[in-house]
């Protein structure tokens, strides 16, 4: 019995493909491959003229499978499975060979390359021959969107999704929306303050009617399928009735307690009952159980006694919530490097040595100098030193660029000449302002008086034996000289990094992550948002260092992600599940425990075990344990992977 | 048992043997690290070749015996890391067929180095291209498979009729 007819087509990929495999000797290999009634070579089978050749010879040859060499599958699929069905022929009568990221990319030889290639080739015609045609699914989808982390990505992403009429969950873990960037002072290249741009969207997300705001909550657990998310949200008891409390603030005022302040980067103080800064969202306080005196010893309540409106609620619970997303979106941000961990910047033993997000409490109007960028004892500096990536561009912590921190120095240095009389020693590697209008601030800031630039690597910082001061040692690059510059205050501009529980986060919401550990995007430059998990998208810092400008645009292109799966209100599900063949099943039974799914259950009066499309995935773990072989996963049965093996491994 | 094999000369002088492996990788994760290792133009031999599933946990016993069989001297399976499984815990089923796996080989009297189960992630391509560099060496200094692989041809049960089958192990 003759096979079905065949057709391959072969793609130069420009010269990708074509410099290295002999494009002319795999046309004709696949020529001579048993079905193949026509195969053809083309420059570039992705453009349209490309396509038209499948269509036409799907007509022509009356074609009953299509073979496409070139890229990998998880680039053109979609293309070429669309010419298809639109020629004519079910779009998984299609298969693919990966001659370019898996042959031409990586293969040093043209003769390696060219048997590789034909190899491939001879694997997807054999596949292709045993393929055969299925209808894809749809499910309804739930329309709301979840999203977690209330920083300036998530609030940019729930606003957009808001205003366009759907609903919204925000959660947070901190007791406010705002993130990160609530605690900057001023942000470049414009110099408006960052509360000023950001505390009117942070309210508008509260006013906002399809926004629910879950703040002092974290995602307990995900589970289901883009569409229909099953998520678990547990939203921690702040000890206040939100309802009632008018955020009057009498009760922070009145508690007796205090304790370093995470907002202010450990330089304030603040209450165990507390909200995070002045303009926090919601304006309602938390109790921090672990410091109030009541929860330790069970006396004290003055809060509860002095609060006007009596929302003190130390009983309260836990709050669990479970809901259904359509849609995730994760922007949980970013972790700042710590210094400490590095003996040569002298973090944590010389006190006038702090961090970048230290300077912004400094030097920010709500800080805890009201705005003074003044030295721990209190007097102003005189020589601050700023160092750039701290902990980033070096491979004993971080080898990426952390994009934002020559920005950000430059932006200190400005400040410091501002608010102080201090000369300022601006240490940089290269110096990299790479977005708009920011090499216009920084020939701005360096036309400022006693602002020096000095191309080299802070190396160390120690206590001058003399003066007691700090002394910065630096390899200025540019006079070939070794220097120590005396100063008294040193900013470290340090690197951003993976939140400590990205791995956790990452697991829970099924996506993955990259070498340095950040979440991965689907693709680098073409599918920033995206991620191998289906309706589950990353926006801001948790996917790599980045600026405002930059996280704001992947908040709103991931609202438009998520848009794109609550509008159509059904999304298409892959049909290649598996089946049971009754005939086969000997009713063994060991399928079942082994879906992640429990989508295989046991017919009692038949005998055999029963597959719930519904809930299956097509994971195929089912298939390769059953002894009689009567599971089968469609597009991915034994026949077409022992057909693909025999395929890769002939000469 | 080099006698065996026959010399496959490369065409433009390739090496005389050029030791051949069967990647099977899934789909979400290692697959994914493959394609990563295209785009930054990292380098490994020509004679590794991948074959996709969706998950590692597809993998049968008899798609590793299947690889040798026709030919292979090494065989290769790509899960994501634990924990990543897009699948929640398909690598994990892949980890404990190992030991089968290892058993059907060794009764074949196939080294067991010869196969290999690594964890990559979509975002290690770097990785992929150090394992299969590392693979193909150790494949090299073992020689051909050449004699078990004709062994394996001529033992029953092992043609495209075993579906899903060596389950049992």
């Amino acid at each position: 019995m003759p096979g079905p007819k065949i057709g391959v087509y072969v793609c130069h990929c420009g010269s990708n493909i074509a410099d290295k495999v002999d494009m002319d000797a795999l046309r004709d290999f696949a020529g001579e491959l048993p079905d193949v009634v026509v195969s053809r070579d083309y420059k570039y089978m992705c453009s349209d003229p490309g396509q038209d050749l499948i269509k036409a010879d799907i007509k022509e040859y009356g074609l009953e499978r299509v073979v496409v060499a070139s890229c990998s599958p998880r680039m053109h699929e979609p293309t070429f499975k669309r010419a298809c069905e639109v020629g004519g022929l079910n779009p998984y009568l299609m298969e693919m060979a990966n001659i370019r990221e898996q042959c031409s990319w990586v293969t040093v030889d043209r003769g390696g390359a060219t048997r590789k290639a034909k190899a491939l080739v001879r694997s997807a015609v054999n596949k292709a021959r045993l393929l055969e045609p299925l209808e894809d699914k749809s499910v309804p989808v739930d329309p709301k969107t979840l999203i977690v982390g209330g920083g300036i990505a998530g609030i940019e992403a729930a606003l957009k999704i808001a205003e366009a009429g759907y609903k919204v969950y925000l959660v947070e873990r901190e007791p406010s929306i705002g993130g990160q960037m609530a605690k900057l002072d001023k942000t470049f290249p414009t110099l408006d303050c960052a509360a000023c741009i950001l505390t009117p969207k942070m309210v508008s997300a509260a006013q906002n009617p399809n926004i629910t705001l879950l703040t002092y909550a974290e995602v307990e657990d995900v589970s289901g399928y883009v569409g229909n998310f099953e998520v678990t949200i547990r939203k921690r008891a702040r000890g206040v009735d939100e309802k009632l409390c008018n955020g009057c603030g009498t009760c922070q005022e009145k508690c007796p307690i205090k304790v370093p302040n995470e907002f202010e980067e450990g330089m304030g103080l603040r209450k165990a009952i507390y909200t995070p800064f002045p303009q926090a969202v919601p304006n309602k306080p938390v109790i921090d159980r672990e410091n109030c005196t009541y929860y330790k010893t069970g006396k004290c309540r003055v809060c509860e006694r002095v609060c006007p409106p009596q929302a003190v609620r130390f009983d309260q619970e836990d709050e669990i919530i479970k809901e259904r997303f359509g849609a995730i979106i994760v922007s949980t941000g970013y972790q700042p490097f710590d210094p400490s961990v590095g003996k040569q910047w002298g973090f944590g033993r010389y006190d006038n040595v702090i961090t970048g997000l230290q300077f912004e409490r400094l030097s920010n109007a709500s800080g805890p100098t009201g705005g003074k960028v003044l030295l721990k004892d209190g007097t102003e500096p005189k020589a601050v030193a700023i160092l750039h990536c701290v902990g980033s561009r070096d491979k004993n912590y971080n080898e990426y660029c952390s994009r934002i921190c020559c920005m950000t120095s430059v932006k200190f240095a400005h400040l410091v000449r501002e608010k102080t009389g201090a000369k300022v020693y601006d240490l940089y590697m290269d110096m990299r302002t790479f977005g708009k209008q920011y090499e216009e601030f920084y020939n701005r800031v360096v036309a400022e008086r006693d602002i020096y630039f000095i191309r080299g690597k802070g190396a160390e910082i120690m206590e001058d034996p003399v003066s007691g001061g700090l002394l910065v040692r630096v390899e200025d690059t540019l006079l070939g000289v070794f220097r120590e510059i005396p100063v008294d205050m040193v900013v470290l501009n340090v690197a951003m990094c993976p939140r400590p529980d990205a791995q956790e986060v990452a697991q829970k919401f099924g996506i993955q992550r990259s070498a340095d550990g950040f979440f991965l995007e689907y693709h680098l430059k073409l599918e920033p948002m995206k991620t191998a998990n289906e309706g589950v998208f990353i926006a801001g810092t948790c996917q790599a260092p980045k600026d405002i400008p930059d996280t704001v645009g992947q908040g709103a292109g991931a609202a438009a992600e998520a848009l794109k799966v609550v509008l159509l209100g059904k999304v298409t599900v892959t049909p290649t599940t598996a089946e049971i063949r009754e005939t086969l099943c000997s009713g063994c039974r060991m399928c079942i425990p082994l879906c992640p799914y429990t989508a295989i259950s046991f017919n009692e009066a038949k005998g055999v075990a029963v597959v719930n499309e519904a809930l299956c995935k097509g994971c195929g773990t089912c298939a390769a344990s059953c002894p009689s072989g009567a599971l089968r996963v469609r597009h991915f049965d034994n026949r077409q992977l022992l057909s693909q093996i025999e395929g890769v491994c002939a000469e | 048992m080099t006698e065996n094999v026959t010399a496959k000369g490369g065409q433009g002088g390739g090496p005389a043997w050029e030791p051949k492996v069967v990647a099977i990788f899934c789909n979400w994760c290692s697959y994914t690290g493959a394609d990563l290792a295209g785009i930054s133009r990292l380098k490994y031999p020509a004679g590794l070749r991948i074959v996709r599933v969706m998950c590692s946990g597809r993998v049968s016993p008899a798609f590793v015996l299947k690889a040798f069989h026709e030919g292979a001297d090494g065989v290769l399976v790509g899960g994501c890391h634990p924990g990543d499984c897009h699948y929640l815990e398909g690598n994990y089923k892949t980890l404990k067929r190992k030991l089968v796996f290892e058993r059907l080989l060794e009764q074949f009297g196939i080294e067991k180095t010869r196969f290999r189960l690594e964890w990559i992630s979509g975002g290690e391509g770097d990785k992929f291209a150090r394992v299969a560099n590392e693979l193909i060496k150790e494949i090299e200094a073992l020689g051909p498979l050449g004699s078990v692989a004709e062994r394996l041809r001529q033992a029953d049960g092992l043609s495209l009729r075993a579906e899903g089958g060596a389950g049992s192990a």
